[in-house]
């Protein structure tokens, strides 16, 4: 049987984590290579380094990290955040990113996503959606959640299922930082319309909200950062809650 | 002991380079090569393949003499091979993704797409999925039966002889994803993001 996953995500900037974990031991607490390192070893199913360097001339820190991470964890590591260009796709996966995720540039330009698809593999190709509640429908947000391109996240989501994304990473803008839960009922109305797996973020506070983008979401997979941050919560805690509920995990 | 990794052009395959050199460490020398002299002189070979059926042969079909190196390692020398993912596909006579194309004929049997069950299961099956071991294959030394694979396809193989099946999974239905016929071994998964256990089948193949 298909088991859910739990995918941390880590938040990078100038080739340091944000938000980083704190454990006791930790020589580095800024380090991605080493916090990266902790989730695998303690059973994460995936890897997710978001890159949120703002300026170019930082930009290549990332290269470095994703060749480094991927040199000592060995499940899928997905990098996204600044991907513009098949080239800049094809540079994350020579340095051994198995997975990367394109937000900004699948919207303004979906040959990308088209492109990257045919010739790498749909499987390596995630397409990141922001997506915000306006009135009764959720739109899409670009460039870190700064612009509203006003277009429906419903439909968006089945155009980059019909380009050739591999999966869909679905964020809710409302609950993203908020800690109260997912937007189950945007991630349910995406997955129900989508074939391909779709994963859960933003807003996680507790385990109950990683049960619920899976119960009520449908989502195959739940991304968070926050909850599993200075050790409110292990991976393998969160992997024995969903298990009690009976939600099927790699354990 | 050389192990030579085939590059041709065949995707990302930075993963499957990273875990055989973790594995290897300082016993064994592992290349990554599209030489077909270093790739004749090695003992074993591991043919990886991301991407799809008819690009990955395609990219094979690309290195001039390529097909008749591998085809005189694996059958006519009968030494150790490794496919993995679409690289395991390849040994099938014919794959239907994009379009039909020839595969190696290694194996006897197809590649078609997974049935979803009009839509029931989401494509590709992507993640960590549970393996049953049918044969004692000794790539599957010191692994526990049920044990988790990451897997990542839409396409499965179908082989003809049973016999040669040595893992399935469950998903949609009942998927092959491990072969051996005699020298010749394939993983649907991927062992090479399979964490300690896929690294550990990686070092079965290693010392066989």
């Amino acid at each position: 049987m298909l088991k859910n996953r739990i995918i941390p995500c880590l938040d990078v900037k100038n080739g340091r984590v944000v938000k980083g974990i704190n454990f006791v031991g930790l020589k580095d607490a800024g380090d991605p290579v080493e916090q990266a390192k902790i989730y695998s070893d303690g059973g994460a199913d995936e890897i997710c380094f978001l890159d949120i360097t703002a300026s170019n001339e930082n930009r290549d820190t990332i290269y470095d990290i994703v060749e480094k991470t991927s040199k000592k964890c060995f499940v899928p590591l997905t990098v996204g955040g600044g991907v513009r260009s098949v080239d800049d796709i094809n540079k994350l996966l020579n340095c051994g990113a198995d997975k990367v995720s394109i937000n900004t540039a699948a919207v303004q330009n979906p040959e990308v996503v088209k492109e990257s698809s045919k010739k790498f593999g749909s499987q390596c190709i995630v397409v990141a959606i922001d997506a915000k509640k306006n009135l009764d429908k959720w739109e899409i947000f670009t460039h870190g959640g700064r612009n509203n391109t006003g277009i429906d996240a419903i439909e968006f989501s089945k155009k980059m299922q019909d380009c050739g994304a591999g999966e869909l990473l679905i964020t809710s803008m409302d609950r993203d930082g908020t800690q109260v839960g997912y937007d189950t009922e945007l991630m349910s109305k995406i997955s129900l319309e989508v074939n391909i797996p779709t994963i859960a973020s933003g807003g996680v506070g507790n385990l109950d909200h990683l049960v619920d983008g899976i119960k009520l979401g449908n989502a195959s997979a739940v991304l968070a950062a926050s909850i599993f941050h200075y050790g409110k919560h292990s991976v393998k805690e969160a992997k024995e809650y969903l298990d009690l509920k009976g939600i099927p995990v790699r354990i | 002991m050389n192990v030579t990794i085939v590059d041709y052009n065949s995707g990302n395959i930075s993963s499957v380079i990273n875990s055989f050199k973790e594995v290897a460490e300082d016993k064994v020398n592992v290349e990554v090569t599209s030489d077909l002299n270093k790739i004749k002189s090695s003992d074993k070979v591991i043919l990886p393949g991301q991407g799809s059926f008819k690009s990955c042969v395609d990219a094979l079909n690309n290195i001039s003499g390529l097909v008749e190196t591998l085809n005189e390692f694996a059958i006519n020398n009968k030494k150790p091979l490794l496919g993995i993912c679409v690289g395991l596909q390849m040994f099938a006579d014919i794959g239907y993704e994009e379009t039909e194309t020839k595969g190696l004929s290694w194996i006897s049997g197809k590649v078609s797409k997974i049935d979803n069950k009009n839509g029931k299961y989401k494509l590709p099956h992507i993640g960590w999925n549970e393996i049953n071991i049918v044969k004692d294959s000794m790539i599957f030394k010191d692994i526990e039966n049920n044990s988790h694979m990451y897997f990542v396809h839409s396409y499965e193989f179908i082989p003809e002889d049973k016999n040669v099946i040595s893992a399935t999974t469950d998903y949609s239905s009942n998927i092959v994803c491990s072969v051996e016929k005699e020298n010749i071994f394939g993983t649907q998964f991927h062992p090479e993001k399979s964490d300690k256990i896929g690294l550990k089948i990686i070092d079965n193949f290693i010392n066989l």
